[in-house]
C-alpha cells in the first residue's frame, strides 16, 4: 500500500504540481493570443515580447520596493508591483496598435500581412526589453518560497516520497482562477463584454448594430495586456524571468491557442493544461514511478522517458500539428477564421 | 410626403453604376416590396437607402429628414431597422444576448422591448439562452427580425427574408411581417418569391436593371398581364 | 532589372568597398561572403513567398539541415563507432519504416469502430520497439572516444558535394513538412513551420550520436586553401612582399576571396534558374495562383501540388545555403540556430529587399547582413556619443554602452516596419 501512495506522491510533485502550474501560465498567455486572434484577426508573434516587457516592468518596480523595505512577507512583493507591470504593457500595446496595427485594420489587410508586421514589433519590443533590463537570468522573487517542503511532508506522512508545494505554484493556481473567473464574468455578463463577443463574432453585424470598434480594440488590448504581464510574472515567481525564454515561450502558447480552439476563451484554457500535461507527462523519467508499482524483477533499467527533456518545446509542436491536421477547428469549436 | 422618399438614386460599389434613377417610396404603416429579376439591383437599391453605399445622386429622406449623408448607425439611430440577407445573426451569442445586440444604441432600459419581441417570436422566448447558430433557418430569421426591431424602428428594411427558407417558414414569416406593420411600422421588403410578397405589399415597385421599370399596388401589379408574364411566370 | 535597380547595387558595392578601405578588406571580404549566403538564402524565401505566397517562418530548420548534411558528407567516418552501433541505427530505422507502414495498413484495413484504438496500439508498440533497438545503439556510438568523436562520423567526400545533397536533404525533408502542412491557412502554416525548425534544430543539438549535439564539429575540410598554408608557400610570400602588404593578412583576404569566388558561382547559378523559373509558364501559373487562390482552383489547378513544388524548391535553396554557412564557418555550432538570427532577419531581407523580385531578394540579402553587422559598431559609436558628457562609472553611462549591442534589434524592427507601411513592395518591386 504504502508504495501505491509514494508512487502517487512521486507523480504528484514531479508531474502533476508542475504541470498544473504551468498549465495555468500558459492558459494566461493563451488567452492573451486568441482574444487578439479573436477579435483583431491576425496571429500576434509579439505576445511573448508583451508578456516578457510586462514582467519585466513588474521585476523592476518590485526591486524598487524591495529597495525600500516594502514587503507583503509571506507574499512575494511582485504582486505589489503587478498593477504597475500591467499598467506599462497596457501603454505599450495600445500604443504599438495607434502606430502600427491601425493602419492595416482600417484597411482590411491580408492577416498574413498583419502577423510578419507582429514580427517587427517583436524584434523590437526585444531589442527594448533587452536595452533596458540586459539578456541575463533576474531574479525577483521573494517571501516564503515552499508552503509545503519536501521534507515537512515525509515526517508528516511517513512515506518515503516528499511532496513540496511552492507558494507560487499556488499563487499560480488562485490567481489564475481568478482572472479566467472575472475575464468570463467580464465577457458573458457585462454589455461591453458582449459587445466584444459580438463583433469577434461577426465584424459587419456588430458595425451595424452601433458597436464602436474602437473601444472594442482599446479595451481587447488592455485586457490582453493584463493578462500576458500577469502571466509572464506568475512564470517568473514560479521559474525565472530571462528576456529569452518568452521567444521559446511563443510556440506552447500558440499551440495552446490553436489546440483549445481559436476564438474561444474556454478553449484557451483547457489548451493551455493539454499543453503544459503533454510536455510533463512526455518528458517525465517514470523508472522510479514504474518501480514503486510492479514487483522487483520487473523494475526498469533505462530511465523510461519517453522523449529527453530536451525535446520539451517539440511536444507543444507535435501537438500543435497534429491538431491541425485532424480537428483543425480546436477542441472547442473555434473559428477557422 | 411620403415616410420614406429615396428618389433618384443613381451610385455602386465604387465602380459602373448598379442602380440608375431608381425611386423608393414607402408610407406609414405600410408595407412596400421591391421586387425584379436576378440582378436588377434590388439588394442595392436596399442598401442605398440604408446608406450602405455612396450616392453619386439622388437623395433618401425619412420623415421630412434628408439623410442622404448619413452613415448607416445614425440612421438606426433615428428610426431605421435593417436585417441583411446574410450573415444576420451573432450565432455564438444566445438568442437573448443577439436581441439585447440589437439594441445596444439604445440608452433606456430595453426589458420592455424584449418583451414586445418575444409576444411577437414566441418561440424566441423558448430559446432565448440557446446560441443562435444552433436554431433552424426560420428562426434565425426570426432572431434576425427581432435584433433589428429591438430599437422600435418606424421603418424596418428586411433585405430577401425570406431567401432559402421552405414554404411553410415563408408563410410564417410573412404573417409575421403582416403583424409588425399592423403596429405602425413602415415595412420596406426585397424579395425573391415575388408573387408572394406583392400579396402582401401595399405598394410594389419592380427593378430592372437597375432602374424603376412597374410602380403600382401590389394587387395591381399581380393582375398586371405583362408583369405576371415577364416576373411571375404566367 | 530596372534603373532603380541598378543604382541600388552600385550603392551597395560603393558601401561594402568603404569599409574595404576604411576598416579593412578582411571586414569587407567577411561581410561580402555572409551578405552572398544571405542573399541566396533569400532567395529561397522569395521562391516561397513572391512566387506562392507561402509564409514558411521554419527556413532555418532546413539550413540546419543543410549544416547536417555538410558534415554527414565531408567528415571522415568513425569506424568504430559505426561497428559498435551502426546495425542498431539501421535497424532502428526498418522498425520506424514498418512502424509507419502498419499504421497505414490500420487506417485502411481496421474497421471505423476499432481504427482509433488500433492506431494507437499500433503507434505504441512500434514506439517501443524502436526504442528498444535505438536506444542501446545510440549509447554504444556515443561512447566512441566521446571527446573526439562520440558520433557516426560522414562519408570523407569532398564537402562542395554536400551544398547540392544539403539541398536534396532539404527537399526531402520539405517534402514531408509539406505534404502534412501545407493545407493551412498562411497563419497557421507559419506557426506550424516555426514549430517544425524547432524540431529539427533540437534534433541537430540532442541526437549527439549523429552531429556531436552541443559539443560541435570543428575542423571541416574545407574547398579552399588554409591561410596557415598560404604563409608558408614560397611563392605567396614572396608575391605579399612585392605588394607590401603583410602576409597573414593577406592570405586570410586570398582565402576569403576564394569563397566569395565558389560562392559567387553557386549564387549566380540559384539566380540564373530562379530567374527562369520566375518568367516561365509556370511561374506565372504560380503567381496566378497566389494571387487568386479560389479562381485558380475553380480553373482546376491543384493548388496545394503547386505549393509544395514551390515549398520544396525555396527549402531546398536554404538547405543550400545552410551548408555553404557551415562550410565557411568550418564549424557545426547547433546551438547558434537561434530564430532571431536565421528566419527573421531573411525575412526582413526578403521584404525590404521587393518581395516578388529574386534581384531584389538578393539586393535586400546584401543591404541587411551588411546593415546588421554595420549596426553593432554604430551603435557603440552612437551609445558612445550619448554619453560623452557623463563621468566613467556613472550607472547610466556603463548601462548604455553595454546595451549598445540591443539597438541592432531595435533598428530592424524599425527597419520592417517602416517598410510594411510605406514601401510595401521593397526597394525592387515586383514587376
Amino acid at each position: 500500500m504504502t508504495e501505491i501512495l509514494n508512487a502517487l506522491v512521486l507523480l504528484t510533485n514531479f508531474v502533476i504540481v508542475p504541470a498544473a502550474a504551468y498549465g495555468a501560465q500558459l492558459a494566461l498567455g493563451a488567452l492573451g493570443v486568441t482574444l487578439i486572434f479573436g477579435i483583431l484577426r491576425f496571429a500576434n508573434f509579439a505576445h511573448g515580447e508583451l508578456m516578457s516587457f510586462g514582467t519585466m516592468v513588474t521585476i523592476l518596480v518590485t526591486w524598487m520596493l524591495q529597495s525600500a523595505g516594502i514587503g507583503i512577507d509571506p507574499l512575494p512583493t511582485a504582486l505589489l508591483a503587478l498593477p504597475v507591470g500591467i499598467a506599462f504593457s497596457a501603454l505599450l500595446a495600445l500604443a504599438t496598435d495607434r502606430a502600427v496595427y491601425r493602419f492595416y485594420r482600417v484597411r482590411r489587410s491580408d492577416p498574413i500581412v498583419t502577423a510578419i508586421v507582429s514580427v517587427g514589433v517583436m524584434f523590437m519590443m526585444a531589442g527594448l526589453i533587452r536595452f533596458i533590463i540586459g539578456p541575463n537570468d533576474q531574479s525577483f522573487a521573494d517571501g516564503t518560497r515552499f508552503l509545503i517542503t519536501a521534507g515537512e511532508f515525509k515526517r508528516a506522512t511517513g512515506l518515503g516520497e516528499g511532496l513540496a508545494i511552492k507558494l507560487s505554484q499556488v499563487l499560480t493556481l488562485v490567481i489564475a482562477i481568478v482572472v479566467v473567473a472575472a475575464l468570463f464574468w467580464f465577457l458573458q455578463k457585462t454589455r461591453a463584454g458582449k459587445a466584444m463577443r459580438a463583433y469577434s463574432d461577426n465584424e459587419d453585424l456588430a458595425l451595424l448594430s452601433g458597436i464602436n470598434p474602437d473601444r472594442v480594440v482599446m479595451i481587447a488590448w488592455v485586457i490582453t495586456a493584463a493578462l500576458a504581464t500577469i502571466g509572464g510574472v506568475l512564470y517568473g515567481l514560479d521559474k525565472s524571468y530571462k528576456p529569452f525564454i518568452f521567444m521559446q515561450l511563443l510556440l506552447p502558447v500558440f499551440a495552446a491557442a490553436i489546440v483549445g480552439g481559436i476564438g474561444q476563451p474556454v478553449g484557451a484554457i483547457l489548451g493551455g493544461f493539454v499543453v503544459a500535461f503533454s510536455e510533463v507527462t512526455i518528458t517525465y523519467a517514470y523508472k522510479k514511478f514504474i518501480t514503486y508499482l510492479v514487483p522487483e524483477s520487473w523494475a526498469p533499467d533505462g530511465l523510461v522517458q519517453l522523449l529527453s527533456t530536451d525535446y520539451k518545446f517539440a511536444v507543444s509542436f507535435i501537438i500543435l500539428v497534429a491538431v491541425l491536421l485532424i480537428r483543425p477547428t480546436g477542441i472547442i469549436r473555434g473559428k477557422v477564421i | 410626403m411620403a415616410f420614406l422618399a429615396a428618389t433618384h438614386m443613381t451610385g455602386g460599389y465604387g465602380g459602373a453604376d448598379i442602380i440608375q434613377d431608381c425611386s423608393i417610396t414607402v408610407e406609414q404603416g405600410e408595407i412596400a416590396v421591391v421586387v425584379g429579376p436576378n440582378g436588377a439591383g434590388k439588394s442595392t437599391a436596399m442598401k442605398a437607402v440604408f446608406g450602405m453605399l455612396e450616392l453619386r445622386s439622388g437623395s433618401v429622406v425619412l420623415d421630412s429628414r434628408d439623410i442622404t449623408d448619413m452613415a448607416p448607425q445614425e440612421r438606426v439611430r433615428i428610426g431605421m431597422g435593417f436585417v441583411p440577407q446574410n450573415r444576420n445573426v451573432f450565432v455564438s451569442l444566445t438568442v437573448q444576448e443577439n436581441l439585447e445586440m440589437g439594441a445596444f444604441i439604445c440608452a433606456y432600459d430595453i426589458r420592455e422591448n424584449l418583451e414586445q419581441v418575444y409576444e411577437l417570436f414566441p418561440v424566441l422566448k423558448e430559446k432565448r439562452d440557446q446560441p443562435a447558430g444552433e436554431l433552424s433557418g426560420g428562426q434565425r430569421q426570426q432572431v434576425a427580425v427581432g435584433r433589428a426591431l429591438m430599437t422600435r424602428p418606424r421603418l424596418l428594411m428586411l433585405d430577401e427574408p425570406t431567401a432559402g427558407v421552405s414554404p411553410i417558414v415563408m408563410d410564417d414569416l410573412f404573417d409575421r411581417i403582416l403583424e409588425i406593420a399592423s403596429t405602425g411600422i413602415a415595412i420596406l421588403m426585397v424579395e425573391q418569391n415575388a408573387r408572394h410578397a406583392l400579396e402582401i405589399a401595399d405598394h410594389g415597385f419592380v427593378l430592372v436593371q437597375g432602374g424603376n421599370r412597374f410602380t403600382d399596388t401590389g394587387q395591381n401589379l399581380l393582375a398586371d398581364p405583362e408583369v405576371r408574364r415577364s416576373f411571375l411566370g404566367g | 532589372m530596372t534603373r532603380r535597380g541598378y543604382l541600388y547595387f552600385g550603392i551597395m558595392a560603393l558601401l561594402l568597398l568603404g569599409v574595404g578601405f576604411g576598416q579593412s578588406w578582411n571586414v569587407a571580404l567577411g561581410i561580402f561572403n555572409l551578405c552572398l549566403i544571405s542573399a541566396i538564402m533569400s532567395l529561397g524565401v522569395n521562391i516561397q513567398w513572391g512566387y506562392a505566397g507561402l509564409f514558411n517562418v521554419g527556413i532555418m530548420g532546413f539550413a540546419a539541415l543543410g549544416g547536417l548534411t555538410a558534415v554527414l558528407v565531408s567528415m571522415p567516418p568513425v569506424a568504430e563507432a559505426w561497428a559498435a552501433g551502426g546495425k542498431g541505427i539501421g535497424l532502428a530505422f526498418l522498425c520506424l519504416v514498418a512502424t509507419v507502414a502498419a499504421v497505414f495498413a490500420v487506417r485502411r484495413y481496421v474497421a471505423e469502430h476499432w481504427r482509433f484504438l488500433a492506431t494507437l496500439i499500433t503507434l505504441v508498440v512500434g514506439f517501443v520497439l524502436i526504442r528498444s533497438v535505438f536506444d542501446p545503439a545510440v549509447e554504444r556510438i556515443e561512447s566512441v572516444n566521446p571527446a573526439e568523436t562520440g558520433y557516426l562520423g560522414g562519408m570523407g567526400l569532398p564537402i562542395v558535394l554536400s551544398w547540392l545533397l544539403g539541398g536534396f536533404v532539404a527537399a526531402g525533408a520539405a517534402w514531408l513538412i509539406g505534404k502534412i502542412a501545407l493545407g493551412l491557412r498562411a497563419d497557421y502554416l507559419a506557426i506550424a513551420t516555426l514549430g517544425i525548425s524547432e524540431i529539427i534544430i533540437a534534433m541537430v543539438k540532442y541526437e549527439e550520436w549523429l552531429s556531436r549535439g552541443v559539443k560541435n564539429v570543428t575542423g571541416m575540410p574545407r574547398p579552399v586553401p588554409y591561410e596557415i598554408g598560404l604563409t608558408e608557400t614560397g611563392w605567396f610570400i614572396r608575391l605579399a612582399d612585392w605588394f607590401g602588404v603583410d602576409v597573414g593578412d593577406s592570405a586570410s583576404v586570398v582565402v576569403k576571396l576564394c569563397y566569395a569566388l565558389l560562392f559567387l558561382v553557386v549564387l549566380a547559378i540559384v539566380l540564373w534558374f530562379s530567374e527562369r523559373a520566375l518568367h516561365s509558364p509556370w511561374g506565372r501559373m504560380m503567381r496566378a495562383i497566389r494571387d487568386n487562390r479560389d479562381a485558380a482552383s475553380a480553373m482546376g489547378k491543384d493548388v496545394t501540388w503547386r505549393h509544395l513544388q514551390v515549398f520544396v524548391l525555396g527549402c531546398a535553396v536554404c538547405g543550400i545555403a545552410g551548408a555553404m554557412l557551415t562550410t565557411l564557418d568550418g564549424q557545426l555550432t547547433p546551438t547558434g540556430y537561434i530564430p532571431l538570427r536565421f528566419t527573421f532577419l531573411i525575412w526582413v531581407m526578403v521584404i525590404i529587399g521587393g518581395s516578388g523580385n529574386n534581384w531584389g531578394a538578393v539586393l535586400g540579402g546584401f543591404a541587411i547582413w551588411f546593415l546588421w553587422i554595420e549596426a553593432e559598431p554604430l551603435g557603440n559609436w552612437l551609445m558612445q556619443t550619448i554619453t560623452l558628457g557623463m563621468e566613467d562609472g556613472y550607472w547610466l553611462k556603463d548601462h548604455l554602452i553595454a546595451s549598445a549591442a540591443y539597438t541592432r534589434l531595435i533598428m530592424m524592427g524599425v527597419i520592417l516596419l517602416l517598410v510594411m507601411r510605406f514601401y510595401p513592395r521593397g526597394l525592387i518591386p515586383e514587376r
